[in-house]
């Protein structure tokens, strides 16, 4: 996201063939604009007639995405990765490493960070931006390591009473034979069972990508919030249409049936809130993105300090405990 | 014929038995996957074939039906400890008439109207008319040589032991039963992992199940989990890992990710005995590996040890 990138019409994955008369827009409007740097030629009418067109163009393809276009908007390549929130969204940052038992995962990172006169601690699932980024980061999948060093990280935050901001982008923790070894299962169980006793406000954003117990060993929180046009899901559509279909071709069923969409979590009541993008996505204007977000962080957090520790807890409990159900669906032993 | 059956075909239904959770993923192919097909085990309404013999599934040896039976599912060739149907453990670990099931009237209910092959609807009604249950979790009250205990089991025989929001609501019911009565909770899994047609409503019982034990282990709650052949996914990424107390039967197949996947991601061989609780044990991830004849006496013996629980200090 150094710069804004041309579009680039070989690199369009399946699930992104919607944008393709966007992208033939946008290009056409990147030349009438160099021309008219390059000439004298008046031909604002036109620009600003394509401008319109191009607006439109988006807003009706953006109108009606399919879960699995926006699984792929989700996962897009200049979408704002949570490196950029941090470091272009935020007025400061001090980043921590290490789980301070067996290594450093960078796929998990813990930054000391502040927006105006609010400091707090963030985590999140990193990404990166260039194939040498996103082979260090290990594409966002996390080893035991950065759950363990996220929990080290919280429990430092409870005890200077920083409010904790967990970023989520991430497909999944790694599958991995060093991870098992070393208790992937364990690492995520405790950090959820953990953050059920944190005693500073928790906030979750889900940025891109909510993969699963991956996202979850990050994500419990007194507000769960999403990106429009991010997923969460318990399993990627391609993993189950793997499994249920035994068919990769049906992989945007899979998206469709799992109802992982900010809206549909939203109406399950699975999530707290969702963070309106900018026209056409995030990657589409990421310095929009990275302001809305520096609102919405501050605004959550001022809200939740509000809230009595003690009630804080409880209600994060509740919340979890009470999680979508239908109510008077299941008894209550209290 | 029946008496030396194989191992049972795959029908229809049974196969979803196995690919009801998201942890184990796509079912084996080829003939190298029968180490991965033994975790698998599937039940179907003969839920072992008939006949007075049949064939281990692990290492081919003719067993007498009655000496299987006897020595609790266990083959007396090579040890393999065979998956026990829920109903077959609670009987198993429990004193003889103490068992107090709870809540066995909650079902699933098919609230994304997820449709794969068939609709998850239809799925549910079958696997309750062939289970005679109405989910994949059993729990209640019981004793173990005389100690009041809470149990919760999940049966692998019910969608592969998946997790969705009933399972999740009673194992965290369970949590909060144990709590009130101040008696130890013990939990048997085997999983397959999240429930896939619950969606996110499966995932978040991982956080359910975890806020249940948050509490109850804010109330100086006791509790084991004792995992069985297989615990995997959502499953084994929250309740299933953060009791007190964590043992496994011999050989189950424990992970996070299915053997499966890793192999499909790393495009390479697994080691052998990779993710069996023996290799669990040797890195550290579990308390111990108690062998099926000895768990009645082991938990008994726990239980003892609980006894200062539920005390303020």
């Amino acid at each position: 996201m150094s710069e804004p990138s041309r579009p680039r019409a070989d690199s369009t994955p399946p699930g992104m063939a919607f944008e393709r008369p966007i992208r033939e827009l946008e290009s056409q409007l990147a030349e009438l604009e160099e021309l008219s740097k390059r000439t004298n030629l008046d031909i604002s009418e036109e620009v600003s007639g394509l401008r319109t067109r191009l607006a439109e163009e988006i807003a009706s393809a953006y109108a009606d995405l399919t879960p699995w276009e926006r699984v792929n908007v989700a996962r897009h390549q200049d979408r704002p990765t949570v490196s950029d929130y941090i470091e272009r969204a935020f007025d400061e940052s001090f980043e921590l490493h290490g789980d301070k038992v067996f290594g450093e995962d960078r796929a998990i990172v813990c930054s000391l960070a502040r927006i105006g006169e609010q400091r707090f601690l963030v985590l999140g699932n990193r990404k990166g931006r260039t194939t040498k980024e996103r082979m260090s980061y290990n594409f966002g999948c996390a080893h035991p390591e950065g759950y363990r060093k996220a929990l080290r990280k919280m429990k430092l935050a409870e005890k200077l009473g920083l409010p904790i901001v967990s970023l989520i982008n991430t497909p999944g923790a790694y599958p991995g034979i060093g991870a098992e070894e070393r208790g992937q299962a364990t690492a995520i169980a405790e950090n959820i069972l953990a953050m059920f006793s944190i005693r500073t406000p928790i906030l979750v954003i889900v940025v891109g990508e909510g993969g699963s117990g991956g996202a979850l060993g990050i994500g419990i929180g007194d507000r769960v919030l999403m990106l429009e046009y991010s997923y969460y899901s318990v399993i990627s559509p391609e993993g189950c249409a793997a499994i249920l279909w035994k068919d990769a071709e049906r992989t945007p069923d899979a998206a469709t049936a799992l109802k992982l969409t900010a809206p549909d979590l939203r109406e399950l009541k699975l999530i707290d809130g969702v963070i309106p993008e900018p026209p056409g996505g995030a990657h589409r204007n990421p310095a929009a993105a990275l302001a809305e977000m520096r609102r919405a962080i501050a605004r959550e957090l001022e809200a939740l300090q509000k809230i009595p520790t003690d009630e804080l807890l409880a209600l994060r409990r509740r919340k979890y405990r009470r999680a979508g159900e239908i109510p008077g669906r299941f008894p209550v032993l209290d | 014929m029946t008496e030396n059956e194989d191992i049972p075909k795959v029908e229809d239904d049974a196969l979803d038995d196995e690919i009801a959770g998201e942890g184990l993923g796509p079912a084996p192919e080829g003939p190298t996957a029968t180490e991965e097909r033994r975790s698998r085990q599937r039940w179907k309404k003969r839920e072992v074939p008939e006949g007075l013999w049949l064939k281990c599934e692990s290492c081919g040896q003719m067993i007498y039906r009655k000496e299987l039976e006897e020595k609790g599912m266990v083959c007396p060739a090579c040890d393999f400890h065979f998956t026990l149907p829920g109903r077959d453990r609670v009987t198993m670990v429990l004193d003889e008439g103490s068992f107090v099931e709870h809540f066995a009237d909650l079902g699933a209910l098919d609230r994304l109207h997820f449709t794969d092959q068939i609709p998850y609807s239809e799925k549910v009604k079958k696997t309750e008319k062939r289970t005679g249950q109405k989910e994949a979790l059993i729990c209640g009250t019981g004793k173990i040589e005389g100690r009041p205990i809470v149990l919760a089991v999940l049966d692998f025989t019910f969608m592969g032991g998946s997790m969705g929001e009933v399972v999740g609501e009673k194992v965290s019911l369970a949590a909060d039963m144990a709590r009130q009565r101040r008696e130890p909770l013990i939990i048997f899994t085997s999983s397959g992992g999240a429930r896939m047609h619950e969606g996110m409503l499966s995932l978040m019982q991982m956080a359910k199940t975890s806020a249940a034990l948050a509490t109850l282990n804010e109330s100086g709650g006791f509790s084991i989990c004792v995992l069985t052949n297989p615990t995997t996914g959502g499953v084994t990424a929250s309740f299933a890992s953060v009791c007190d107390i964590t043992l496994a039967e011999p050989g189950a197949l424990i992970g996070f990710a299915g053997p499966r996947v890793i192999a499909t991601t790393l495009k390479q061989e697994l080691p052998p005995g990779f993710q069996r609780a023996e290799f669990l044990l040797e890195k550290g991830q579990i308390d111990s590996i108690v062998r099926r004849a000895n768990l009645r006496a082991t938990l008994a013996r726990l239980v003892d040890f609980g006894q200062g629980a539920f005390v303020k200090r």
